[in-house]
């Protein structure tokens, strides 16, 4: 449920009282219902559900999860874990080195 | 305005102001009830029917007509033959302009000469307002098939190669972005091409092709599932390795569809055995059509009747034959 | 796309596999309620690439699935009706009543039309003001605020042809009943992000306390729903029982306000029948007296019409994880993708449609390597 997708604020409007945009999907542009995100502005990150602007995206936020999943990575290396183990987990390509 | 025309003056007219002249037919050329085809250098014939109910008519990068003449030359083609004539009936409503026809009849006529085939005879049928939504076409075609050229599913053995001619998803995408009211910055167009000639360059390469396919309604996946169902044989493909534009990944995000399930109109599937694949992409890529051909996967001996994708994390997942029309989903 | 590829990475998901595989010591089940979630665990095969140990079962999250038989059913007597324009979400299409689905309404000449926001069909009512338009709004918490979102600008341009028949999930009693039902097996859960965006996560705190299962609110990439994973199975190997969010980027406490005030105006709470599963109380939304005149149920006087759910369908029993779809009578028989009987059959992500096609493999959990070394050209 709820098959939402990022896209970027292109362009804001009135339409007869309803606040809309024109939100950019990589290249894709669709207008859309921004009515429920009164403090959005051109060029943010918002969710799409449904022809409506749902949630700003926190590019912070984002980044902040990015950054945790990399040290994952470091930490897993340290730790010797290797997806290889039971055979299960047939990689595409390269193991993760002990 | 199409009017209710009964046999007589106005498909007179009809076949004289607008189809004799989009299908290049000389104004001396004997009309008769049927054409003559001389088909005496053939062993064997290929023969092809489809019918073209698309809405809307016109769609980003083509319309009906031009459909309609390459997804019979293509269908010919798919046997390893060269489309020699053509027909085409219509259907038309009553009330629909004599331009849209004209237009349509037009961009027939280009797209046949582009495939280097000819409508040779035809039908009109003017029906009442509220049937035909418009326009409704169908063509038949017959191609002569080379010697020493079997195309068929049940040709496919284990360890063949599974080939895609080109980018995938155009055509659904470009007909849905019409219906859908999306614009796109970069515009997405149908794929719409004849592949005789693609076709016939890989024969050049290699007799020994032994699957082609034309991915259309239910895309690659329908086709690939068709074909290991007849064929009895597993197919396997990475999913990564997929020919997929952008804007066509950006849309199918969007809507909730699946790139593999979506028509393709300039789009061909080919399964050949590994001792004649080089020499086949090469002639592929050194094709108009084909530039971006590139291979997806294999035929196997396992879970006949089956086709599995591997995602890009590396499990495995069935692809089913998509059911019906690809509707954009919110779930 | 940006904030969608970089989710995607499958480098970094097979760091997140292999952290789930060193934390997990035992065997876990977890469920995730959202369809959204259960097409992203399929669709890149997570479920089999994931610790034996851990078991995900999918939850009742697709709304489209568990909208009532009878709910069904009123929308095609709607939808039959001359000179009714009935809009839809493309996804309601396929989904069978008692008898038929849309679809072949459509295909007997009915105006069936999918829409892909609500405003559509508010714009088809404008234009279209000799027509009754009827706009079918199901949905989560996710979808309402679109939803209300119609009615509220049907009512401002004063549309009188214009009406909803709504039939909307709530996904906190749904979790309810799951984790209060005496043979629940599951231990943790996801919660759906993009409800949450709309709602906040304050609902999940309460249920969190009440029945000690560690709740984490998740997005719907397939880095988000392994990262959902791995701190669900991280709690639970250490015993504790917390609310957590991880989907920040997109989900606040508070949720979307403007949003939460529109549905509260427009909606009001009320008793569901699930399809599948039964009644959970104050499960659903209905539209509130204040919009009583934009009911398409009194409109078009269904509102008395009920229909029985299909007595063969377990559902509920296979939503709970307590068996498994090969195990219902009605398997691959009587219920197939084709011609569903219940929410877990009629999506092509419920737990029922998914074993049908996996089952045709006639393998367990191992995938089957494709290799293309050796092979030339490309």
């Amino acid at each position: 449920m709820c098959l939402a997708v990022p896209g970027q604020i292109v362009d804001i409007r009135e339409d007869r009282g309803t606040r809309m945009a024109t939100i950019d999907f990589d290249g894709i542009r669709k207008e859309i219902c921004l009515a429920y995100l009164p403090d959005v502005d051109v060029g943010d990150y918002a969710i799409v559900h449904v022809g409506f602007a749902i949630s700003k995206i926190d590019e912070a936020s984002a980044l902040e999860t990015l950054a945790m999943f990399k040290e994952l990575g470091v930490l897993d290396e340290e730790l010797g874990a290797s997806i290889d183990d039971d055979g299960d987990h047939d990689a595409i390509g390269e193991q993760v080195s002990p | 305005m199409i009017g209710h025309g009964g046999g007589g003056k106005l498909s007179a007219e009809l076949i004289e102001n607008v189809f004799l002249p989009a299908f290049d037919t000389s104004p001396e050329a004997e009309l008769h009830d049927s054409a003559m085809l001389d088909v005496r250098a053939a062993d064997r014939l290929a023969f092809s029917t489809d019918s073209y109910v698309v809405r809307p008519l016109f769609f980003p990068g083509g319309c009906i007509g031009d459909l309609a003449i390459n997804g019979t030359v293509n269908d010919i083609a798919m046997r390893g033959a060269q489309p020699i004539a053509l027909s085409a009936g219509f259907i038309l409503e009553e009330g629909l302009p004599m331009n849209v026809l004209g237009r349509i009849a037009e961009e027939m006529g280009a797209a046949a000469r582009r495939a280097g085939v000819r409508v040779v005879t035809g039908d009109t049928k003017v029906v009442d307002a509220g049937l035909a939504d418009g326009l409704y076409v169908n063509t038949a075609g017959v191609g002569i098939i080379p010697e020493g050229v079997d195309i068929r599913p049940s040709r496919a053995r284990p360890g063949d190669v599974v080939i895609v001619s080109g980018p995938i998803g155009q055509h659904g995408i470009a007909v849905m972005s019409q219906r859908e009211g999306l614009e796109f910055g970069t515009e997405i167009l149908t794929d719409s091409a004849p592949l005789n000639g693609l076709v016939g360059a890989m024969l050049d390469a290699s007799t020994d092709l032994h699957v082609l396919r034309d991915p259309t309604r239910g895309g690659v996946a329908a086709s690939l599932c068709e074909i290991a169902d007849a064929a009895h044989l597993g197919i396997e493909f990475e999913e990564t390795r997929l020919p997929v534009p952008p804007e066509v990944a950006a849309a199918c995000s969007f809507l909730g569809l699946d790139a593999i399930s979506i028509a393709n109109e300039g789009t061909l599937v080919a399964i050949v055995p590994p001792h004649v694949v080089d020499e086949v992409m090469a002639a592929m890529h050194g094709h108009e059509f084909g530039r971006e051909a590139c291979i997806i996967g294999r035929v196997v001996e396992e879970h006949p009747g089956v086709v599995v994708a591997r995602t890009a994390f590396g499990a495995s997942r069935v692809v089913d034959l998509p059911l019906g029309e690809q509707l954009p989903r919110i779930c | 796309m940006k904030y969608l590829d970089e989710f995607n990475d499958p480098v970094v998901a097979r760091q997140l596999f292999a952290e789930i595989e060193r934390i997990t010591t035992r065997p876990w089940a977890i469920m995730e309620v959202c369809g959204g979630q259960t097409h992203s665990i399929i669709r890149n095969g997570i479920d089999q690439l994931l610790p034996d140990d851990i078991h995900l079962i999918h939850g009742p999250g697709c709304p489209v699935c568990v909208t009532p038989v009878g709910m069904l059913d009123k929308a095609l007597d709607i939808a039959s009706q001359p000179g009714v324009i009935f809009c839809s979400f493309g996804d309601m299409l396929r989904v069978p009543g008692t008898s038929r689905d849309l679809f072949q309404v459509k295909s007997e000449g009915g105006d069936v039309r999918v829409v892909y926001s609500p405003l559509d069909a508010v714009k088809l009512a404008e234009d279209h003001p000799d027509r009754e338009v009827v706009f079918f709004a199901i949905g989560f918490e996710t979808t309402a605020p679109a939803n209300a979102m119609a009615v509220h600008q049907a009512r401002q341009r004063g549309l009188t042809n214009f009406s909803v028949l709504v039939s909307h999930v709530l996904v906190p009693p749904a979790i309810e009943a799951i984790v209060s039902s005496p043979t629940n097996r599951v231990d943790g859960f996801l919660a759906a992000g993009h409800v949450c965006s709309i709602m906040g996560t304050r609902q999940y705190g309460p249920l969190v306390e009440q029945h000690g299962v560690p709740i984490v609110v998740t997005g719907f990439e397939p880095l988000d729903v392994l990262e959902g994973i791995r701190r669900v199975v991280a709690q639970l190997e250490v015993g504790t029982a917390e609310l957590e969010n991880a989907y920040s980027r997109v989900v606040t406490e508070a949720g979307n306000v403007a949003a939460q005030q529109m549905v509260e105006d427009v909606f009001e709470v009320c008793d569901r029948q699930w399809r599948g599963i039964g009644e959970i109380p104050l499960s659903g939304w209905r539209l509130s007296p204040r919009y009583a005149d934009f009911d398409a149920e009194a409109r078009f006087h269904v509102a008395t019409m009920d229909s029985p759910e299909s007595s063969r369908c377990r559902s509920g029993e296979v939503l709970q994880g307590l068996i498994k779809p090969h195990e219902c009578e009605a398997f691959g028989t009587e219920c197939t993708p084709r011609r569903p009987l219940g929410a877990t059959m009629v999506s092509g992500e419920g737990a029922c449609a998914a074993y049908h096609q996996y089952r045709r493999l006639d393998v367990t959990a191992d995938p089957v390597p494709v290799t293309l070394s050796g092979v030339g050209g490309g």
